[in-house]
């Protein structure tokens, strides 16, 4: 019979949705941030980083640990967490992932899963598997009546950052010299090279640029989440099942389809809670059946 | 192409986490009692069982002189993932082939139910510290189960009925999506209704959910006073974490956590988990005898035992002196030793184990200390009532078990 509930939506449920769909734009904007590394990662190396989600965790202890032992606060990590990550990122990269460019993307996913199932054993032999504590930064204590919904002022905050870093994102990549450099590097490395432009180590500057997202979208995670080593494995299945819709390697379309799924998993959670996550993965398949290469994808 | 042999691998790959070798090491011979410690070793249970639990086995090994039977207790440790499937094809392995002889801890109610039923048809002995279901002694009890340390109708009674008494006579439950969450939420309505409260909804939420606002303000447009948190571990993390954040609490909702462990409150900090009232069978800080435990657990695993943890070792303990008393590792004659002998340890004071399998035991109803009341690391609960164990458990003839004769 509750199957019925998604039929016809009640009084209550239908006065919740505006507060649903809100709630739902704002884990779309995590869905976007993370979906965006990723794209950006396999667009320009053709890698299908399955360690985002563990990067993601390193990014949320990483700040942890600077609030803890350093005392550095929520401001400065925003910044130095995915500086510091960034660089743990392009160690990988030079140490592990340079080697396999040349090979099917399928070596670059075994090895970076591989790497997951490292980095998260380490977390949590030195925190333990049940988490850590990051209290919220006083400046975002409260919050605001919007009248549908208490909105906390974190929670605000989380939208506007998302949609900065994705907008500044798409515009390095797709309008800025920089950015054409990338993009012509990973269509044509020999001849890029030839024009005097260091080439490995503009991909190394990419894969710890992608990695550094991942840790930004862990700091701003950290306040309102458990910190714990599985932080990472719960949400990142769901991020690639994001950018598989949104079409593998595409800026815009991880980040569209980011916010999108977003919602819709936002109103299952009223409508369907059993299937809230499951919601997303009925949709992938539906896209790739409809559409292979995903949304915004250009066929290979 | 590539992209559907991408998905292809990323489905192998979900097939061999799933499938991957579980971390059993075990050595088949015959003769001496071996014991099973069977866990999440590395999934958000791990803290709360996991390797504190073997090594709260291997402290009650010792502490019976390492012998039964005149030969050297051994122990096995699996990964049971919390998947059911893994937990009983471990034990079936377990049984079959390394001759273990009774298996212990088990958190998460799916997989204890799972292998409960492999224990049944092994005629093996089930020592439950980890599960909360209160089905493991009600329909589904089994002659050779016992449950050890806890269950949800216990939970409910304490910290519901404290909870309804104290004027929260209105309830939307959090309920996590498998077996625990509606064993909980089931319990804790009856006693809500018992004491005259009422349940104005409900919303299931999928396990390891990262984010619970949807659910709370759901919870919260139910106008219910009370908002039962039916579920565990980094879920109950993660909903205490948000209504605080979501303003729930300070706008006069109370949150009532049916299940938390002093891991838990760790995690969440006592800024946020501070005045939450909760039941468990045992703290570290309550009598000298539970602090000399803890300091020797403390120094071997590097937290204070949860009270899954020390329920592993007061039923190693009772095991092996049950089968050292009846000269044999057959099920039947030892559960009836483990019966017959009243339990008593660090965290049990006359304990009984009945025939339904429930062990009898005080509970305690805690409340989380103010940060500026917390003297020492781990210093975090104030017992605020002793809840005699006649009480605490559900009675024999409602729990519906079989095994239990009417009359």
């Amino acid at each position: 019979m509750s199957w019925l509930h998604m039929l016809v939506p009640s009084a209550s449920q239908l006065a919740q949705m505006p507060a649903q769909l809100l709630i739902g734009l704002i884990n779309g904007s995590f869905y976007a941030m993370l979906s965006l590394g990723l794209a950006v990662i396999f667009g320009l190396l053709n890698i299908v980083n399955f360690s985002h989600g563990a990067q993601y965790m390193m990014g949320a202890f990483v700040a942890y640990t600077l609030l803890n032992v350093l005392g550095v606060g929520y401001w400065p990590s925003l910044l130095l967490v995915p500086i510091l990550v960034g660089i743990v990122g392009m160690l990988i990269e030079r140490i592990f992932l340079r080697w396999i460019y040349r090979l099917d993307p399928l070596y670059g996913l075994l090895l970076t899963f591989g790497l997951t199932l490292i980095i998260e054993g380490l977390f949590r032999q030195g925190f333990n598997s049940s988490g850590v504590p990051y209290g919220m930064p006083p400046e975002f204590r409260g919050g605001i009546n919007l009248g549908f919904i208490f909105l906390p002022y974190y929670r605000a905050w989380v939208i506007v950052a998302s949609i900065i870093v994705c907008l500044g994102v798409w515009f390095l990549i797709e309008r800025t010299r920089l950015g054409a450099y990338l993009r012509a590097a990973t269509e044509n490395p020999a001849l890029v090279q030839a024009f005097g432009i260091n080439v490995p180590r503009l991909i190394t500057l990419t894969y710890g640029f992608g990695v550094a997202l991942a840790a930004f979208a862990g700091v701003m995670a950290a306040p309102m989440q458990n910190v714990s080593p599985l932080m990472g494995s719960n949400i990142i299945i769901v991020v690639f099942a994001v950018v598989v819709i949104g079409g593998m390697g595409s800026i815009l379309g991880s980040i569209v389809s980011g916010f999108l799924l977003g919602l819709v998993e936002g109103l299952t959670k009223v409508f369907y809670p059993e299937a809230a996550s499951t919601a997303i993965f009925a949709i992938m398949a539906i896209v790739l059946l409809l559409k292979p290469a995903g949304l915004f994808g250009k066929a290979r | 192409m590539k992209i559907k042999a991408l998905m292809a691998t990323a489905v192998g790959i979900g097939l061999a986490v799933a499938f991957a070798p579980n971390g059993v090491f075990a050595q088949s011979n015959d003769g001496p009692v071996k014991i099973g410690v069977l866990s999440d070793m590395s999934g958000l249970y791990a803290d709360l069982g996991g390797p504190g639990s073997v090594e709260a086995a291997k402290m009650a090994i010792e502490d019976i002189g390492g012998k039964v039977l005149g030969k050297p207790v051994e122990i096995v440790t699996g990964d049971h993932q919390n998947k059911p499937d893994v937990g009983a094809n471990i034990t079936r392995q377990w049984f079959d082939v390394d001759k273990v002889d009774a298996i212990t801890d088990v958190p998460n109610s799916g997989v204890a139910l799972a292998v409960n039923e492999v224990g049944r048809e092994k005629n093996k002995i089930m020592l439950f510290s980890g599960p909360a279901a209160s089905d493991l002694t009600g329909e589904k009890c089994s002659p050779t189960t016992a449950h050890w340390t806890y269950d949800t109708y216990a939970l409910a009674n304490g910290t519901g009925a404290a909870v309804v008494k104290s004027g929260g006579n209105t309830w939307f439950f959090l309920t996590a999506d498998y077996a625990f969450g509606a064993a909980l939420e089931r319990d804790t309505t009856n006693v809500v209704k018992a004491n005259g409260g009422t349940v104005v909804g409900s919303v299931r939420t999928p396990l390891n959910a990262p984010d619970f606002s949807s659910f709370l303000l759901q919870a919260q447009a139910s106008k219910a006073k009370i908002i039962g948190l039916a579920n565990a571990g980094g879920d109950t993390i993660n909903s205490i974490k948000q209504a605080s954040e979501f303003g729930i609490t300070s706008s006069g909702q109370k949150l009532a956590g049916l299940l938390v462990f002093i891991t838990d409150v760790n995690s969440i900090g006592l800024q946020t988990a501070q005045g939450l009232q909760l039941t468990e069978a045992f703290y570290w800080d309550q009598t000298d005898e539970t602090r000399a435990f803890s300091k020797k657990f403390l120094e071997r695993v590097k937290h204070q035992p949860s009270m899954v943890q020390a329920g592993v070792y007061s039923a190693v303990r009772h095991y092996l002196k049950a089968v050292e008393a009846v000269g044999s590792k057959d099920s039947a004659k030892v559960m009836a030793k483990m019966r017959e002998t009243p339990i008593n340890d660090f965290m049990t004071k006359n304990g009984k184990l009945r025939e339904d399998g429930r062990v009898v035991r005080d509970m305690y109803l805690f409340e989380v200390k103010a940060p500026k009341d917390s003297k020492a690391p781990w210093d975090y609960y104030k017992q605020i009532q002793t809840i005699p164990g006649e009480q605490a458990f559900r009675p024999m003839d409602q729990g519906g078990c079989p095994l239990v004769k009417k009359g």
